[in-house]
């Protein structure tokens, strides 16, 4: 086995990471705000990837355009899906609206194959982005260095925007105590809705840069790396976005480690391996690695 | 200014607020006093839209605000400091005040607004970069005012703000109380604290158990025999 093997799998796990990464905080900000574990957000990466490739094939739009465009439409969907699906039962409880989103997780995807067929449709990003660079001992893709410089770049504005404007504090109050920021004339709806609308837009992003990966898109392509993503942001300690982040590197690498280093009759196991992953760690940290040990919300 | 009328407010099964009618006109500090379940807080959060009403009519400068979402009744200028504080503790002292000015957009406003509430409240100008939880209890309660002062309000409605709080910064708290009171910013005191209440209120109401059983003036209800049996400890 040799170095640059192994220094192949780490670079494809801190990829992987990455993506997850843009996923695992879309779970986050939403799940800190309204103690909802959205199942839906890994399909709305789906509706994201399969309208880049009606806009493309179809439309003939180009790449960046499709992109921008499939996100304002997933933005839409995710508004909706928070509007009929979610906001009429936002006082009930945890388990009531964890079971919606499961619903609305299952209804996507029968849309889609309604729409589009269960069928794997090809979805092949231009030669340019894909095709390998050595870098000393190193390869990589335009795609993959657009990947880190986007996961980058978002990290950064979202930081920016939850210390610096008054949405984004807003956002941090409301997941502390929602109750003190209605005194503060915080209107809840908004505060939410923007979240969605972040979540929604960052899951097109995830969701092109996986199906480019895959080099194809099917219904179901979001749910698994968005249950991984949710993984990613319970190790982390689900609510902490800095936590989301580190569990999604740590997901990703470990995944692509276990892919790489294992037999070969056990690599089908990757998906089970990250779930295991998780429990293991919820057995020693119940609230994730960086996550608070307080209590409920007041 | 604010005009509370036959309100009845009912929490799970029970009728907390049992039909109380009541007033506060613009300058004026009115207290409500009771002891704990008396409905007070109850009553505040009904004003504030945190609580459905039931039966009954709230306005607020000549507008009915009975179902006006909480938000909108910020941005009018009613604006609470709710009971145990509530300040957020995992923000910073700066972001907290910055909470309290969501509502008002203009920035020069925001910043006048600010040198005020940190020449009020000097600690709070220390502390700015803190994580709020840091802070005591007694600067919590700063904060919690100073947040609210933030967004200019018309009137306060300020709910046990000595609650949990030692004797010297229970004062600290009545005096920042007065200060607003000589500014002109009206104000209903909600509190145990029946002496301190009636020191610097105008008026009061005496509530126990959903309904007002007694008001009057601050001056005349202190004199009165059945406040100081029931609240004031007899001997003061």
């Amino acid at each position: 086995m040799t170095t640059s093997f192994i220094l192949g799998m780490l670079m494809s796990g801190l990829k992987l990471g990455s993506i997850y990464a843009i996923v695992a905080i879309g779970y986050s900000i939403v799940y800190g705000i309204l103690r909802l574990i959205n199942f839906a957000h890994g399909d709305i990466m789906t509706v994201g990837v399969y309208m880049i490739l009606v806009l493309m094939n179809k439309a003939g739009v180009p790449l960046f355009a499709s992109v921008i465009l499939s996100m304002g439409f997933s933005v839409v969907v995710g508004l909706l899906i928070e509007r009929l699906a979610y906001r009429p039962i936002r006082d009930a409880s945890e388990e009531a609206t964890l079971i919606s989103s499961l619903a609305v997780s299952s209804l996507l995807q029968n849309i889609l194959q309604m729409v589009f067929s269960a069928q794997r449709e090809p979805f092949i990003l231009p030669t340019f982005l894909t095709e390998s660079h050595k870098y000393g001992i190193i390869s990589l893709s335009l795609i993959n260095i657009i990947t880190f410089i986007v996961t980058a770049i978002f990290l950064v504005t979202l930081y920016f925007v939850l210390t610096k404007t008054k949405i984004g504090i807003a956002m941090r109050a409301c997941s502390e105590n929602m109750k003190a920021s209605r005194l503060m004339g915080v209107s809840i709806n908004k505060v939410v809705m923007f979240s969605f609308a972040i979540g929604s837009a960052l899951a097109v992003i995830a969701g092109l840069l996986l199906a480019g990966e895959y080099k194809t898109v099917y219904p179901t392509l979001g749910f698994v790396p968005g249950l991984k993503a949710f993984c990613a942001a319970v190790i982390g300690g689900i609510g902490s976005l800095g936590g989301a982040v580190a569990g999604a590197f740590i997901i990703g690498v470990a995944e692509m480690l276990f892919a790489g280093l294992a037999p070969t009759s056990m690599t089908a196991y990757r998906d089970a391996f990250v779930f295991l992953l998780m429990v293991i760690v919820l057995l020693f940290r119940p609230n994730g690695i960086f996550g608070s040990t307080e209590g409920e919300r007041s | 200014m604010l005009r509370v009328e036959d309100l009845i407010v009912r929490y799970g099964g029970i009728t907390a607020v049992d039909g109380i009618s009541f007033h506060v006109e613009q300058g004026e500090c009115v207290a409500l006093i009771g002891a704990n379940g008396a409905g007070k807080s109850t009553t505040l959060q009904a004003i504030s839209s945190l609580l459905k009403v039931a039966s009954g009519k709230i306005s607020f400068c000549g507008t009915d605000i009975t179902k006006t979402p909480a938000d909108a009744i910020v941005k009018m200028g009613l604006v609470q400091v709710p009971e145990g504080r509530q300040i957020f503790t995992k923000l910073s002292v700066i972001e907290n005040l910055r909470m309290g000015a969501y509502t008002n957009s203009d920035q020069s406003l925001e910043k006048k607004n600010r040198d005020w509430v940190m020449e009020l409240f000097p600690i709070l100008k220390e502390r700015a970069r803190q994580s709020a939880g840091t802070l005591s209890g007694g600067e919590q309660q700063m904060l919690a005012i100073g947040r609210a002062l933030m967004s200019s309000p018309k009137m306060l409605l300020l709910d046990e703000p000595s609650m949990g709080l030692s004797p010297i910064m229970t004062q600290s708290v009545f005096d920042v109380l007065k200060h607003l009171k000589d500014n002109g910013i009206t104000t209903l005191l909600i509190e145990q604290n029946a002496y301190d209440a009636l020191e610097i209120s105008d008026r009061a109401y005496i509530m126990e158990t959903g309904r007002i059983t007694l008001e009057g003036k601050s001056a005349d209800l202190i004199k009165d025999y059945r406040v100081k049996d029931a609240y004031l400890g007899g001997s003061i």
